[in-house]
């Protein structure tokens, strides 16, 4: 069997543009004439892609992860044909069909069953196709009672399932989708992975999907493969690719040990070992939202009754440092500890942490005045994700949700009369 | 196993890509579909303005040029002759205008989907046509106000100047177009250039009144002015010149043939630069 998709050799070249990628015509002729006396620049240049070699059988749901950066988006872009690649071939069996995102080319003033035709259009259906299947995608939408209305008038999320509809009845051999999933309302994606899921499973339609999201790659794709800095790092069974990810990137990392205690400031105490895990004492590094999550970390005191507390620093990807915690129970000078070996725990309240990768120091320390013993700075790391199953802050809406904490509030509703 | 084939390469050669843009054909209607159902669905003034706009035009020049410096227009009479060249002139001011936006106004859907980019400044231009039809039942109407003879002998002569007008406009339209994705301010200029093209278009005055003839032959050059030549032939007993709808021809084909060719060169690139 032929494989639906042939990669062979590819790679992609960027001029590193200053500001912008195009040029005005004025800074041209105004560099013109300042060059004409200097030798040209070289423009800097770079590889976004380089040596891929690719086969994706037919009826195989490939996915590519990776952080940003890596090239995926790019690899999909090329596969797609909406950019050229700079070297290489590639050689594609079958009609494709490209979401990198849901609702291309959608047009306020146009009405929702005039927006099906344009967008089913540019997803390359046929006008007859679009004919065959508009009653179900207006019927799978659930908006059908507007879809003779201006689009301007829909809410952006009647506006994210008029577009996930269309794009769930696609029936392209090959498939090529962006992320795009990772937005809207859970309950509605739920309803188009598994519309997608059917399709794709009793027509063997081929399935490339470039996504962040860990749990639905788990979910939808047999094999992965790892993008890194333009370059396939390996390719296999998604949950392995998935845990090599992880460690590799995310640096998740739920237990360190110091086999001879680490002193980092004193003589006076050590650590052993710190750790993450949940209500059960089993370690591990993925928490749910709503979870609540323990870092522990085992000490010895070498000197007889000295004074001294723990505590910990939360650190979000960017860096931005989240809260510091600190024990101030035992933290006063008045309590001190004897010899022997201590597990203080810190616990972490479910429905705080975003969703996201945390970086954890753990310190032992003297408050007043700030005397340190031991700063371990980053050494324990953890994923928060949210599975949908319990209550958090999301409810059930799936989409872009910023902020650097994520509380799930309390909130009153009165109606006044 | 499916018949559909696609070969991806770093771009080499040239080729019109004919039989893509056939394959697609209907999304060309489809995004000539849009543009006109929205332009007149946000307004339903717009298609009175395309009317008045040209009408008014008219009157302007005919108060100024038939009382106070006539011009000598033959058998046609003067608001015909020159609400015959506006129409004509729309047409092509706004196929070429609208072309040449058009690349960076659809940036987000090039940006993400695959299809051939010629269709843009084409719905473009299909889209001024549309205007232009409009227009063409008042100037009809307006030669029967004025007993316009028409040679009904010569009536293939309207299509041939629309067919000219919009060849022309879709040579320069995708030209501007590609330029435009590459450099944003060049777009700046284009209602310039229109702006002196209208003066070097026998619009308000016939291209035979010009004595010079060596001026006559550098005008002709403009493929508008061979596009009235034939759109006046109905209308008058006079035959076309020759001279000038040869150069005309000559210079709109290489307009296609240029336009066409800078656009294909460069479209491959245009997601990486919009």
């Amino acid at each position: 069997m032929k494989p639906a998709i042939e990669i062979r050799n590819l790679g992609k070249e960027y001029k590193l543009a200053a500001s912008q990628p195009y040029v005005a015509l004025r800074d041209i002729l105004s560099n013109g004439a300042k060059n004409l006396f200097k030798t040209k620049k070289e423009k800097e240049k770079f590889w976004a892609l380089q040596d891929i070699n690719l086969d994706i059988l037919p009826g195989e749901r490939v996915g590519i992860i990776g952080r940003n950066g890596a090239g995926k988006s790019t690899l999909l872009k090329i596969i797609s044909r909406i950019t050229p690649p700079t070297t290489g071939s590639a050689i594609i069996r079958g009609r494709v069909g490209s979401l990198l995102e849901v609702g291309t080319g959608f047009h306020p003033e146009l009405t929702g069953r005039e927006n099906i035709y344009l967008n089913g259009s540019i997803l390359g259906l046929k006008k007859a196709e679009i004919n065959k299947q508009l009653d179900a995608i207006i019927d799978f939408s659930g908006v059908e009672k507007f879809i003779d209305t201006p689009l301007k008038h829909y809410s952006s999320g009647m506006q994210l399932r008029l577009a996930f509809s269309v794009a769930a009845h696609l029936e392209p051999e090959i498939l090529l989708i962006d992320e795009v999933l990772a937005v809207g309302d859970a309950e509605f994606q739920k309803k188009c992975i598994g519309k997608m899921e059917e399709v794709s499973k009793s027509h063997g339609r081929t399935i490339v999907f470039v996504s962040h999201n860990l749990d639905s790659l788990r979910k939808f794709c047999s094999t992965t493969l790892l993008l890194d800095n333009g370059r396939i790092v390996e390719q296999g069974n998604t949950e392995k690719i998935i845990s090599l990810y992880v460690s590799k990137h995310l640096d998740t990392n739920a237990e360190v040990f110091w086999e001879k205690g680490t002193s980092s400031y004193n003589n006076e105490i050590i650590l052993h070992k710190a750790w993450l895990h949940d209500e059960t004492k089993i370690i591990r590094s993925r928490f749910d939202t709503t979870e609540n999550l323990g870092i522990s970390m085992e000490y010895e005191v070498l000197k007889e009754d000295i004074s001294f507390t723990h505590g910990i620093n939360i650190f979000n990807q960017e860096q931005v440092n989240i809260f510091n915690s600190h024990d101030v129970v035992t933290g006063n000078k008045e309590m001190r500890k004897r010899k022997g070996r201590y597990t203080a725990t810190a616990w972490i309240p479910g429905n705080l942490l975003t969703e996201g990768v945390f970086s954890i120091s753990v310190a032992i320390f003297l408050p007043n005045p700030v005397h340190v013993m031991i700063h371990e700075q980053n050494i324990l790391s953890a994923e928060i994700f949210t599975d949908f199953s319990k209550l958090s802050a999301r409810g059930n809406y799936a989409g872009d949700f910023p902020g650097v904490i994520r509380p799930l509030l309390k909130w009153e509703l009165a109606k006044k009369d | 196993m499916s018949k559909f084939i696609t070969n991806i390469h770093p771009p080499s050669g040239f080729s019109l890509g004919l039989k893509e843009l056939w394959q697609y054909r209907e999304l060309f209607y489809f995004f000539t579909w849009r543009d006109i159902k929205v332009k007149y669905k946000q307004t339903y003034l717009g298609i009175i303005w395309a009317l008045l706009q040209p009408l008014g035009m008219m009157l302007i020049f005919t108060f100024l040029f038939s009382k106070t410096w006539p011009i000598n227009t033959g058998t046609i009479q003067y608001p015909v002759f020159v609400l015959s060249g506006l129409i004509l002139w729309n047409l092509f001011n706004s196929a070429v205008s609208h072309a040449g936006e058009s690349m960076i106004q659809n940036a987000n859907i090039i940006n993400k989907i695959y299809f051939p980019r010629l269709i843009i400044p084409g719905s473009s231009v299909l889209v001024a046509l549309f205007d232009f039809l409009m227009g063409f039942i008042i100037f009809v109407i307006l030669c029967f106000f004025y007993q316009q003879n028409i040679h009904f002998s010569a009536i293939w002569f309207f299509p041939a100047g629309i067919i000219v007008t919009i060849i022309a406009a879709f040579g320069a339209g995708s030209f501007l177009a590609a330029l435009n994705v590459k450099y944003r301010d060049f777009r700046y200029t284009i209602p310039f250039m229109l702006q002196v093209l209208f003066f070097g278009s026998q619009i308000i005055y016939p291209l035979q009144s010009i004595q010079q003839s060596w001026l006559k032959y550098v005008l002709a050059i403009n493929p508008v002015n061979t596009a009235l030549e034939f759109f006046r032939a109905p209308l008058s007993a006079a035959k076309v010149d020759a001279a000038v709808v040869g150069i005309g021809l000559t210079s709109t084909f290489l307009l296609l043939l240029a336009g066409i060719y800078f656009f294909r060169k460069t479209e491959a690139y245009f997601a990486d630069l919009a």
